[in-house]
């Protein structure tokens, strides 16, 4: 599926819960629970994404012109925002992600959803995901 | 007390947060106000607001007054012996930090003691900490048992003749502990020391008499005593005030003022440089007047029922899913209404925001406790602390939401 194929299909699957808060965060947490199991000695302070509350780690692995993302949290909500990204963008080129809109983000509400403080840190996740497929 | 009368007088209370009734569990963050303290504030913008104790003209003579019957009203609500002794701050860690560099600097020598214990919060660390530094001093720490009560055992072998401060915080803001200060204060006084007593959780929940205790210095903050931001009070016995240096300097705080040299001002005012925060300490009085009104032992007896209410729901959470299902962080005798709590296998975070998603307002983190939390081998709690405008259904729907969360795993 291309980028946007996954962000409209994120888009359904949050719609499904109308407002219900309570509900898209245990969907967002059991998004976070499918998220592969990240190798330890990847899960280092160097692979740690700043700014966020919680211990994001993210690793990206390159092949076949591909990037991959290994990412992980020591929370469960931000594992789920984590995975959201890592579903979207891993497997798919450089310049796929480079050139890619979110448009998930504000369809979803995401803000409403998880605050100013936590929608910082999810920014650092992004930067930091398109920072790896820049280099 | 009427519950529902009392709610009225909070509009905040009366919101939906997430599609759901807002319960405010955060209470030991900041109070929410009553209506009249709202009232005040709009009435001094609107009808007083002159800067105070100088202008010869008819507003800035009311707005000194209003000011200055806070002051009175103060000096009641804590026993103090004269008003003199009642100053006003921006809250605790500004009365803290004034005392560290005032008293410490001139009393603190190196090698003497400063005494503090393991539960402080971070305000009431660190400006003994940079001071201790200065002066080559040293800091110590009275021990927190497991249930979160001091280790008063190690009290004798803490004091000694070099003991100068003790600086010590008369409730736990993450813990909930109420520390037997009388105690203290008497072993302090014992070896010469002189004691500040760190009262920001205490303000709202325990009847203050200075006076009784013997308190040499009491720091208050307005904002979690439902009074606005950026007042706090600052007790000091007039002895002490009178022989320390000033805080900052300015105007208000001065006598006379040559190239030559500064003669400064009588207690309070040397305590006071600048404009004051007016309005909100004209405003502070009527939330001290609703507390007395309340009455802080009608007060006790209520929280003590929500918070009772609970931990016993926990344990009954506990015997269903497991003893260690919830766990609960300061589970000591003599408490305020301050509960922290950890579900197992669960990061404070994302129960906090699960708890938000149901309108829940609780405080997840360290609390400005760190070396606390560290002492307890957590990162950090959930914690849940009630007013009295809190309801037992509230509670109940909290719990609820513990149960859901728990049943989930």
């Amino acid at each position: 599926m291309t980028i946007n194929e996954i962000q409209d299909q994120i888009i359904d699957n949050f719609m499904l819960f109308e407002d219900d808060m309570e509900s898209r965060l245990f969907y967002l947490m059991d998004l976070g629970k499918k998220l592969p199991e990240m190798p330890a000695d990847h899960q280092s302070d160097e692979f740690i994404v700043k700014g966020c509350q919680s211990k994001v780690w993210l690793y990206p692995v390159y092949e076949d012109g591909k990037v991959f993302f290994e990412a992980n949290s020591n929370t469960e909500i931000t594992k789920g925002l984590i995975s959201l990204l890592v579903q979207i963008w891993s497997g798919k080129t450089k310049e796929e992600i480079l050139a890619s809109d979110l448009y998930f983000i504000e369809k979803i509400g995401m803000g409403g959803m998880i605050g100013s403080q936590r929608s910082n840190g999810f920014a650092s996740m992004i930067k930091k995901m398109k920072f790896y497929a820049s280099i | 007390m009427n519950i529902q009368e009392i709610r009225a007088q909070f509009p905040i209370l009366h919101q939906e947060v997430n599609g759901k009734p807002l319960i405010y569990f955060d209470n030991a963050a900041t109070t929410q106000k009553p209506l009249r303290v709202i009232e005040a504030l709009q009435e001094y913008y609107q009808l007083h607001n002159a800067n105070i104790h100088r202008g010869a003209h008819a507003l800035a003579d009311r707005s000194t007054g209003f000011f200055e019957d806070t002051r009175k009203v103060v000096q009641t609500f804590i026993h103090a012996n004269e008003v003199e002794e009642c100053i006003f701050t921006k809250g605790v860690t500004e009365g803290i930090n004034l005392i560290a560099q005032t008293w410490g600097r001139k009393n603190l020598q190196a090698g003497d003691e400063v005494l503090i214990t393991h539960m402080e919060h971070h305000s009431n660390i660190v400006p003994w900490q940079m001071i201790c530094a200065e002066k080559g001093a040293i800091l110590k720490v009275i021990p927190v048992l497991p249930n979160g009560e001091l280790d008063l055992n190690k009290l004798d072998d803490l004091f000694s003749v070099r003991t100068k401060m003790v600086a010590c915080v008369w409730a736990s803001n993450a813990l909930g502990t109420i520390n037997p200060i009388e105690e203290i204060i008497q072993k302090a006084h014992a070896v010469g020391a002189v004691v500040l007593i760190d009262g920001a959780q205490a303000g709202s929940h325990i009847p203050i008499n200075v006076q009784q205790l013997d308190i040499d210095f009491l720091v208050l903050s307005g904002h979690k005593l439902y009074g606005p931001t950026g007042v706090g009070v600052l007790y000091g016995k007039r002895a002490l005030l009178e022989k320390m240096p000033p805080y900052q300097g300015g105007g208000e705080m001065i006598k006379e003022v040559s190239f030559e040299g500064t003669t400064y001002n009588e207690i309070p005012f040397k305590y006071e440089a600048g404009t004051p925060n007016i309005g909100d300490v004209i405003a502070f009085k009527y939330a001290l007047e609703y507390v007395n009104q309340l009455g802080k032992d009608n007060i006790i007896a209520w929280e003590n029922q929500l918070l009772n209410t609970f931990t016993k729901g926990v344990i009954g959470l506990n015997q269903t899913y497991g003893e260690d299902a919830i766990q609960l962080i300061g589970t000591a005798k003599n408490k305020v209404a301050v509960q922290s709590f950890l579900l197992k296998n669960k990061h404070p975070f994302d129960t906090g925001m699960m708890l938000d998603a149901l309108g829940i307002a609780v405080r997840t983190g360290h609390h400005c406790t760190q070396p606390l939390m560290k002492r307890y081998e957590i990162e950090g709690t959930v914690r849940a602390s009630f007013a009295f405008y809190n309801t037992l259904e509230e509670v109940e729907t909290l719990l609820a939401a513990l149960e859901k969360m728990l049943k989930r795993r």
